[in-house]
């Protein structure tokens, strides 16, 4: 045994030395092997440690040295040579590890030290992301808080309640101190404070509008950060605090009428007010974009509100005004009615008043006429009758006139002869016409009904007057009258736009035209014939009297009957044609016959049927035979009147179309007469046709006179229309024989 | 008078004689063929039926007054009157002279002589009442009126 080369210690001071070094080696070996526990154990525990073989190399490395550690505690006493190689193969390990491991760790603790500052710049971010959040929030409640504003705002139509609201809602929400409305004075050169949030009643300051700043804020639409200095701004009394920070806005004032101008530019003429937000003072806030942001809102709000509340305004003001006026239109109404009753019952009373004295005078003077008078006294009461017929007349017009403009005439409806009418107005008229040599003519179409329903009195007055005039006004000449239909073309007249005819089937419009050779009338007057009271001065005809309500009651009349009246003239001394279309009914089936017997009814009513037929008739009775006659007359045939055979045989001739019989058993042979005729006129051409009129009703006569050779029998009485229908059905056929 | 009521007159005493049977429609054809070419139309043929039934009557009488009666010849007469009276719608007159021919036929002379009677006193009314219709119409003519149809 090789000694070693330790000096073997003694116990004796040295000792102490030694004792505490095996106590520090064995608490190091002790603290070596249990930090890798420990290490272990908290690895073990979090798993998020990226570097888990690191700290395994690191438990090697301390266990090693700890075991080194150890293992020194058996070297300080003898030892033996597995200690000493024991000792040595744990150095030779723990160099080898501990190596290794500072090796790593060059390349890990960058790592490590890199984890640290991304762990700062993540915190960072975070708190970057709370702020905005924190903003974002803000926006959004600023946003919440101008939808409530505007809500508010909007919620009422009154002017003052607004701009109130408004300041009231800004205040709180942007928890201002002071908050102010200046509006433009009427004279529009100033600014007078007329809306603060703190002073209940503000005193009326004015500010001069062009000042510099103010110009400022109303030439944008953005709210402007204003000095606090500036005279809007110097709201509160000055003290010793800092002024918060001020800002205006221009709220503009829409007047009614910039609503009609879409295409202009902005006009220079708008009005402002303007809007002066402070924060508090001494309170270090600014003002934020999103704050400014809101403020412009509001303020155009403002500005649509206090518009609405302006339309409100004028349309309340009008609604006003149109009841004024209603309440005067009713009054004004009221009171013309009662004037137009006044007056009706002034003109019906006036009336009757007036046709008594009226009737006595014209009743005693036509009775004067009577009597003996000198030429001088009966021209006087020649005189008075005629001016008293013309009062009367007068009276009557002005009655009727005033009976048509209040509509309280009414036509009387009634089927009458239009025929009659024309034939009657030409009676009237004719005697005047002739005085004067004035040719009338009287034109009626075919087409024109006999029968009309309708007023005929007041159509007749009115065709009278138009006829009357065309004979008053003219000198010398002809004055012509047609009647007839008329067709839808024709009733479109350019000068009556509003004459809107209407066809029916029960309806026709008659159109009847007078045309005269007068004095004509200028173009130009013709508006104002049909006009009360108005003569027309120029024609010089002063003296042929007339009221000149004539044409204005005709007018009215034509009017009642739906129609048009008019008068057309080429000039004066050209003439002039008056035309009047009404509208008359068709009447139903008229029963004209009031015969027992009624063959088809003919269809050329009313008109002369058998021109120029030349007939003979024998009868021996006169008085029949006259009403025979007049009977063919009528129906325009040349009549030869025989009143025995002998006569009738010697003027019978081939020109006689038809001959009449009367026979009567015991005065002539008939039959005799009939067989002679036919003997006389060998050709069946020739030959008249043979007709018998008798009063007997027997089938004997009937078949003797077939029998003889007749070509017809006719039943007395005969009318006029049964004689017609006869003649018609005799040409026609041949034979007639009516039905006994 | 107004003229107004003579026209309302005339049409009331017209439809009267209408009414109790003096004319008939007859009448109303005869002024039917009154027109501008035939004024007096009517005038005319009623005179000319007084004329005719004047005669007729004067020998009606006459040979009734006779011994010896010619029923023929007053047959015929009758026959005459008949004819002119329904040709001017003398209604009553007609039809007194219907009864007439039957009586005649009978040879009946009391029957005749009545009837006789009676036709004169028809057709002096019939008379009298045409000739006051005439004068209305004259009145209303010479008033400047018109003939109500």
């Amino acid at each position: 045994m090789e000694s070693c080369n330790c000096i073997e210690p003694q116990w004796p001071p040295d000792d102490l030395l030694m004792k505490y070094q095996y106590i520090s080696d064995f608490f190091i070996a002790l603290a070596y092997f249990s930090i890798p526990l420990e290490l272990i154990y908290f690895v073990k525990k979090s798993a998020v440690f990226p570097y888990r073989w690191v700290l395994v190399q690191f438990g090697a490395f301390i266990v090693l040295c700890g075991a080194t550690h150890l293992i020194n505690l058996w070297t300080f006493t003898v030892h033996s040579r597995t200690v000493a190689s024991v000792m040595t193969t744990a150095k030779v390990l723990t160099a080898a590890v501990s190596c290794i491991t500072a090796l790593m760790l060059v390349h890990i603790i960058p790592d490590l030290l890199s984890v640290k500052t991304r762990e700062l710049f993540l915190k960072n971010k975070a708190a970057e992301l709370d702020r905005e959040m924190g903003l974002i929030r803000t926006q959004e409640e600023t946003g919440r808080h101008v939808r409530m504003l505007t809500h508010e705002i909007r919620s009422t139509l009154d002017r003052h309640t607004i701009l109130k609201t408004t300041l009231v809602e800004l205040g709180r929400t942007l928890a201002l101190e002071e908050c102010a409305l200046w509006m433009p004075t009427r004279t529009g050169l100033e600014l007078q404070l007329s809306y603060t949030l703190r002073q209940q009643n503000p005193v009326g300051y004015t500010v001069p509008i062009h000042h510099p700043v103010i110009n400022q804020v109303f030439s944008s639409n953005r709210a402007v950060k204003i000095s606090p200095n500036c005279p809007v701004a110097r709201l509160r009394p000055a003290g010793k605090y800092m002024p918060g920070e001020v800002v205006a806005v221009r709220v503009p004032l829409l007047h009614l009428s910039n609503f009609h101008i879409n295409d202009w530019p902005e006009l220079s003429t708008k009005r402002y007010a303007l809007m002066v937000l402070m924060l508090p003072s001494d309170s270090a806030r600014q003002w934020h974009v999103h704050e400014l942001e809101l403020v412009e809102v509001v303020a155009d709000q403002v500005a649509v509100a206090l518009s609405h509340a302006a339309i409100l305004e004028e349309s309340m003001r009008a609604r006003d005004l149109l009841m004024d006026q209603n309440v005067a239109l009713d009054l004004a109404r009221r009171e013309a009615e009662t004037a137009i009753r006044a007056r009706n019952d002034f003109l019906a009373v006036m009336n009757h008043e007036m046709r008594t004295p009226m009737h006595a005078i014209i009743a005693l003077s036509s009775l004067l006429q009577e009597t003996e008078l000198t030429p001088e006294q009966r021209l006087m009461v020649e005189t008075v009758l005629k001016s008293s017929n013309l009062l009367a007349t007068l009276i009557n017009d002005v009655l009727d006139l005033s009976r048509l403009e209040d509509g309280s005439l009414q036509l009387d409806l009634g089927t009458f002869n239009l025929y009659a009418v024309f034939r009657e107005v030409l009676n009237l008229i004719k005697p005047i016409a002739s005085v004067k040599k004035l040719h009338v003519s009287l034109n009626l179409a075919p087409d024109l009904p006999e029968y009309a329903v309708g007023d005929e009195k007041r159509l007749m007055q009115t065709i009278l007057n138009i006829v009357g005039n065309a004979v008053k006004f003219s000198k010398e000449g002809s004055i012509s009258i047609t009647a007839f239909v008329a067709k839808l073309d024709t009733l479109r007249d350019s000068k009556a736009p509003e004459f809107l005819p209407v066809l029916s089937d029960n309806h026709f419009y008659l159109r009847v035209q007078v045309k005269d050779s007068g004095s004509g009338i200028n173009p130009l007057d013709i508006p104002k014939l049909f006009t009360k009271f108005a003569q027309n001065q120029s024609t010089g005809t002063r003296n042929s009297g007339g009221s000149g309500l004539g044409l204005a009651i005709c007018k009215r009349f034509v009017n009642l009957m739906e129609g048009h009246i008019w008068i057309e003239s080429e000039g004066l001394g050209k003439g002039c044609t008056a035309i009047l279309i009404v509208k008359l009914g068709m009447p139903e089936r008229v029963n004209e016959s009031k015969l027992p017997y009624m063959p088809k009814m003919p269809t050329n009513h009313g008109q002369i049927a058998f021109p120029g037929l030349k007939v003979l008739v024998m009868d021996e009775n006169g008085v029949s035979r006259m009403v025979t006659e007049g009977l063919l007359l009528h129906l325009g045939c040349d009549v030869t009147m025989v009143g025995s055979s002998d006569e009738c045989l010697r003027l019978v001739s081939h020109e006689h179309k038809v001959v009449f019989m009367d026979i009567c058993v015991p005065c002539i042979d008939s039959y005799g007469i009939t067989i002679r005729i036919h003997e006389k006129f060998t050709k069946r051409h020739e030959r008249p046709l043979l007709v018998a009129l008798t009063g007997n009703t027997d089938k004997v006569t009937k078949e003797n006179c077939m029998r003889a050779g007749m070509d017809g029998l006719i039943l007395k009485p005969v009318s006029l229309d049964k004689m017609r229908s006869v003649l018609t059905d005799l040409l026609e056929h041949r034979v007639f024989f009516e039905a006994i | 008078m107004d003229l107004v009521q003579l026209q309302r007159q005339f049409v009331d005493y017209r439809t009267s004689l209408y009414h109790e049977g003096f004319l008939d429609e007859q009448f109303t054809q005869l002024q039917e063929l009154q027109d501008e070419n035939n004024p007096d139309f009517v005038v005319e043929v009623v005179s000319l039926f007084f004329e005719d039934s004047e005669r007729l009557l004067n020998e009606l009488a006459r040979a009734l007054e006779q011994q010896s009666i010619d029923y023929k010849r007053i047959d015929a007469h009758v026959h005459q009157l008949k004819g002119s009276s329904s040709s001017i719608g003398a209604q009553r007159v007609q039809k007194v002279c219907i009864a007439f021919r039957n009586y005649c036929e009978e040879q009946n002379v009391e029957g005749c002589l009545n009837c006789l009677q009676q036709v004169r006193h028809e057709y002096s009314l019939v008379k009298t009442k045409l000739e006051s219709l005439f004068q209305l119409e004259q009145q209303i003519l010479t008033a400047g009126g018109s003939i109500p149809m």
